[in-house]
């Protein structure tokens, strides 16, 4: 597969780490009432949509950033590269 | 007999005799010969068995499709088995050998089989090894073993070497048949960047097997004059003896090129074969078609081939099987090869199913007759016709050519999700659903069976790839060809055929097909598995079809109904040494080396593998014989005076920024916001889900600046990991990270005398006195009069102990120093093996203990995770699951009868229980024999092992027969007090 990285433009998937679902990114705060569950949710349940899937590759052999890709589980085509960053800021982490 | 069977003309060079031997016997063939055309000329007909019933088999196609002439090639280490004779170019001083015979091809004992046929159909294997379980292993597999398989191996390494490559291209034409070289030459005259890849010597594909014309010249000789302008464009790279193996996501394909297969001696400085990785905007796939046989009694005697690839033996090899030959043919496509041959000499009759079929020269044509059977044991002899009117007549002939028309090659239409389709016009499937990404298809392989046709659509299909890419491309002139259209009406198999080969590798038979009907394996997934049709190295390339179209038959349905056929990476076997490349032996992967290696290897120094890295294990003196001597000696000495070990590979990690602190609290699990600058602090690092993930320091440099070392393993995934907490979760911290782990060499100097033979280095500005720099300090300073270094004082031998580290480049310069200074305390340098007893004699935790099942409950420091602040694990790691009262803890073991060791792995159970997985009490994570205390110990996990200290327990493996008492104790066999550290 080819990644069209945000910076570094076209790279080969070998380049990259696979880690899994970007709803990673959506750590829960440890201080809230029910946080135990929310991370439990948080580490084990997971999507397994055939279709459009928002996921984390890390560009290890390359300039080591995270990114979200999204990719078509059924047909492997990526219709979004974005840094998992801007992502993470977008979606209100901060600190 | 030298050439008996060679008719004039032909691609071949006379003025190049070529010398070659198979199964023993010398023969002679010309370039441009296959192994299998030159022995076809030579009148050699039988070359090989078949799998299962030793039945005698000569080449059924002259190409890739091959499935019966399989041999094995060259000699000695560079032997290869299972080798199609009909793709082989012929090399002078060729070594060929038959497979699947003993002990000659012409007597073959196993051929047994074919007289117990009835015993040996489809499921044979299922049915008949089924009980008892126990004869599984000892009886039935070596049998199998010894019947099954074709080639054998040389045992020996492969003595050649492999490459892999990587090209771009803006078109990738895949074939070089009439679609292909017009395809290609459009594209290029655009100005695209093509590559074009045929997996023949020859570029022209079918045009170099025909004698129509193309314009004014031969077929053969349009080609060769296609290929000449491409080779004269420096934006085309063509490329012969490729194969294009496979179709990859986004335009990426797979390509094994042939380098030095073709000669008599690979040039030491060449490898055997490519394997290129071709990134492509567009592809084009002008693969032609394969003809597919006619299923019938007694189809598979050497002499019987595809009428196509009897016709290319006599027009590219100017070779005939036979001199009086038959065609059978339920299409026009038959006629043309008896035309040719007749044109060079050779008798032909045509045998068509088709009863309005009419002789399109001058020849016999049986309209309407089917060939009802054949004779001759090791080659045809005769064929029995059954004609129209049910009278029977035989032929005498040696060579039988065969038509039931032609099959697209769909094969990379398929690789990703395409589905081909029935097409009624062209009796065939042909390619349809979604193709590889940029893939269009052309010619034959797209069911566009005329040359014309053919050359149209390969233009064609250039125009608008080279457009779609921004080009401009011009219509270049289609020249006329004068080749008919091929007239076909289906017909798949002989009524009434039992031993009527459909898969003649894997010598699948129409009884075997109607059986797994029979016993309903109907579905296309079952009748492959249960029958193996399709599946030997071929892939069926000749036989799925006409496998498909029986099941349709017998089942009373349509060909589309019963299903389609398949066909995934690769498109020919593919040699494992070019999927390895270069990684093999010693480069199988990369090997990293510390700044001591030379100077250890000087030592005479023991090494091994840690990770990508290599480490010395330990240093022998003259005089030691055994490992544990050495090991033991460096552990003494170390202790008693002072130790040097290289620990260069830990992971180093450089964390600055103002919220650098703040970083490290998210990821260790204990606190470090209020570590001052110069100190060093032991952290441990959780995954999300509570259990260790590493463990390591972190030294203060300055408010906002950490060095974190982590082990030599986890190096490379906890710098992955914190770059995941830095950037998804915490994307707003100041803090930058960048692994330094190559930029320092590091030497840890232990022992009582460490802080001695420091000073005799360090430059004399820097207070290193214990006032001055007590344990756990970390700090900047400069050594041997200016060199800039790191000094850290921590310990993981227990010992009064530090790490010096200074820029990678001084590391050979430094240990050299360091052992001269200590020289007067006989100082003493020590490998991973010495360092593995003393954290074990100390207690300290390592790979074996954070072993992805432990938590820090476990180790002993579940104290350490701080509830006071978020880190990565903590909120998990306080689950009911993981905070069993009865949970494992981390413990000393040392034998009751100290003369015995004591075993990593082994289990412990409480004296009296039974020994069973249910009454399990923990097991040994590491195990040494401590010099220090003159016996075996080891660290285990014990279920409440912290509140079991001075009990007995039976330690048990009954695998490797351990069997006796230890106790438990602290894991802190050596100064538990601490004192030695902060000495």
């Amino acid at each position: 597969m080819i990644i069209i990285h945000p910076l570094l433009g076209p790279r080969d998937s070998s380049e990259f780490i696979y880690k899994g679902d970007a709803a990673l990114i959506n750590r829960p705060d440890w201080q809230a009432s029910d946080a135990l569950d929310q991370f439990i949710d948080y580490g084990y349940l997971r999507d397994n949509p055939a279709g459009l899937h928002r996921e984390l590759w890390y560009h290890e052999q390359g300039d080591r950033s995270w990114l979200v890709v999204t990719r078509d589980t059924t047909t492997h085509e990526i219709t979004q590269v974005e840094l998992a960053r801007d992502v993470a800021r977008r979606q209100g982490r901060s600190t | 007999m030298t050439n008996s069977n060679r008719l004039s003309g032909g691609q071949i060079d006379r003025t190049k005799p070529l010398n070659f031997q198979f199964d023993g016997k010398s023969f002679q063939g010309y370039q441009g010969d296959t192994l299998a055309s030159a022995l076809l000329a030579n009148g050699v007909r039988l070359m090989g068995r078949s799998f299962k019933y030793h039945r005698p088999r000569g080449p059924m196609t002259a190409g890739s499709e091959e499935p019966n002439a399989i041999v094995e090639l060259r000699t000695g280490a560079a032997q290869e088995p299972n080798t199609r004779a009909t793709t082989a170019e012929l090399f002078d001083g060729l070594v060929a050998k038959s497979q699947n015979r003993w002990p000659s091809l012409a007597f073959d004992a196993m051929a047994i089989n074919d007289r117990l046929s009835n015993f040996l159909t489809a499921g044979f294997y299922y049915k008949t090894f089924m009980w008892p379980a126990a004869f599984w292993e000892k009886v039935y597999e070596p049998i199998i073993r010894k019947a099954a398989g074709l080639g054998t191996l040389s045992h020996d390494p492969d003595p050649d070497c492999y490459d892999k490559g990587f090209l771009h291209c803006d078109i990738l034409v895949i074939g070089a048949g009439p679609a292909g070289l017009i395809a290609a030459r459009t594209a290029a005259r655009a100005g695209a960047q093509v590559i074009l890849a045929d997996e023949d010597f020859r570029m022209g594909g079918r045009l170099n097997a025909e004698t129509f014309g193309i314009g004014d010249l031969g077929a053969p000789d349009w080609a060769a004059q296609q290929v000449a302008e491409l080779a004269s464009l420096p934006n085309v790279r063509l490329m012969t003896r490729t194969t294009v193996m496979g179709a990859y996501d986004h335009g990426i394909y797979g390509l094994v090129e042939r380098i030095t297969d073709h000669l008599p001696q690979s040039p030491a400085v060449k490898p055997r074969q490519i394997l290129w990785r071709v990134y492509s905007k567009r592809a084009i796939l002008a693969a032609g078609a394969t003809e597919r046989p006619i299923v019938f009694e007694n189809n598979d005697r050497p002499g019987i081939m595809l009428a196509g690839s009897l016709r290319t033996y006599a027009n590219r090899w100017a070779v005939t099987p036979a001199h009086q030959v038959a065609v059978f043919t339920n299409n026009d496509d038959g006629h043309r090869t008896a035309i040719d041959l007749i044109t060079r000499g050779v008798t032909a009759t045509v045998i068509d199913t088709r009863m309005d079929a009419k002789s399109l020269g001058d020849y016999e044509t049986l309209a309407g007759g089917v060939v009802s059977d054949t004779a001759g044991r090791l080659g045809l002899t005769s064929v029995q016709v059954t004609l129209a009117n049910g009278a029977q007549r035989s032929l005498s002939v040696g060579a039988l050519g065969v038509s039931g028309g032609w099959n697209p090659n769909v094969h990379l239409t398929c690789h990703q999700r395409g589905r081909p389709a029935w097409d009624d016009r062209i009796h065939a499937f042909a390619p349809a659903g979604t193709l590889p990404a940029g893939m269009s298809v052309a010619g034959a392989a797209n069911g566009v069976f005329g040359t014309h046709d053919a050359l149209q659509s390969g233009h064609a299909a250039a125009i608008e790839a080279a457009a779609s890419l921004g080009f401009a491309p011009q219509s270049i002139d289609i020249p006329d060809t004068r080749d008919a259209p091929v007239n076909l009406t289906p017909f798949w198999h002989v009524a009434g055929a039992k031993r009527a080969w459909v898969d003649q590798q894997n010598d699948v038979t129409a009884k075997d097909i109607k059986l797994a009907h029979q016993e309903n394996f109907a579905s296309v997934e079952h009748l492959k598995r249960y029958t193996t049709l399709g599946m030997a190295t071929d892939q069926g390339k000749t036989s799925n079809i006409a496998g498909l179209a029986i099941m349709a038959e017998v089942a009373g349905k349509s060909i589309p109904e019963v299903g389609t056929t398949m066909f995934r990476p690769p498109y020919t076997p593919v040699a494992l040494g070019a999927l390895a490349g270069r990684s093999r032996d010693q480069d199988f992967r990369p090997t990293r080396k510390t700044p001591s290696h030379r100077w250890a290897s000087e030592q005479g120094a023991v090494f091994v593998e840690v990770g990508l890295w290599l480490r010395a294990q330990y240093f022998p003196k003259p005089g030691e014989t055994h490992w544990r001597q050495s090991v033991d000696r460096e552990v003494l000495q170390t202790r008693k005076s002072v130790g040097i070990c290289d620990v260069t590979t830990l992971g180093k990690i450089d964390v600055q920024g103002r919220d650098a602190a703040e970083f490290l609290n998210k990821i260790y699990a204990n606190g470090f916001a209020k570590l001052p600058v110069g100190k060093t602090r032991y952290g441990l690092m959780l995954r999300e889900d509570g259990i260790a993930m590493d463990d390591g320091t972190a030294a203060r440099f300055a408010d906002d600046h950490f060095v974190v070392t982590t082990t030599t393993a986890n190096a490379v995934s906890v710098y992955r990991h914190m770059e995941f907490v830095r950037q998804c979760l915490c994307p707003d911290m100041d803090v930058h990270l960048i692994s330094t782990t190559e930029a320092w060499a590091q030497y840890s100097v232990a022992g009582p005398n460490a802080r001695k033979l420091l000073q005799k280095i360090v430059d004399p500005e820097f207070d290193i006195s214990n006032d001055a720099f007590p344990y756990m300090a970390c700090g900047d300073i400069t050594v041997c009069g200016g060199l800039r270094a790191r000094l850290f004082r921590i310990s993981f031998s227990g010992e009064l102990a530090y790490e010096i580290a200074v820029p990678t480049r001084y590391g050979d310069a430094l240990i050299r120093r360091l052992l001269d200074a200590g020289q007067e305390f006989d100082a003493v340098v020590y490998g991973t093996e010495a360092l593995g007893v003393m954290r074990i004699e100390k207690g300290h935790a390592a790979g074996n203990e954070l072993n992805g099942t432990t938590t820090a409950l476990n180790l002993g420091m579940g104290r350490m995770v701080s509830t006071k602040k978020d880190s990565i694990g903590a909120t998990l790691s306080t689950r009911d699951g993981l905070n069993d009262p009865n949970a494992l803890k981390l413990v000393g073991l040392r034998p009751v009868d100290r003369t015995k060791p004591v075993p990593a792995g082994s289990h412990i159970m409480t004296k009296g229980d039974p020994v069973d997985a249910a009454h399990d009490q923990g097991y040994v994570t590491s195990a040494c024999y401590s010099p220090n205390l003159g016996h075996h110990i080891a660290l285990a996990f014990v279920k409440s092992g912290d509140t079991r200290l001075g009990e007995v327990v039976r330690l048990v493996s009954p695998l490797t027969g351990v069997d006796h008492d230890v106790e438990i104790v602290s894991a802190h066999f050596i100064d538990p007090e601490g004192d030695r550290l902060r000495a």
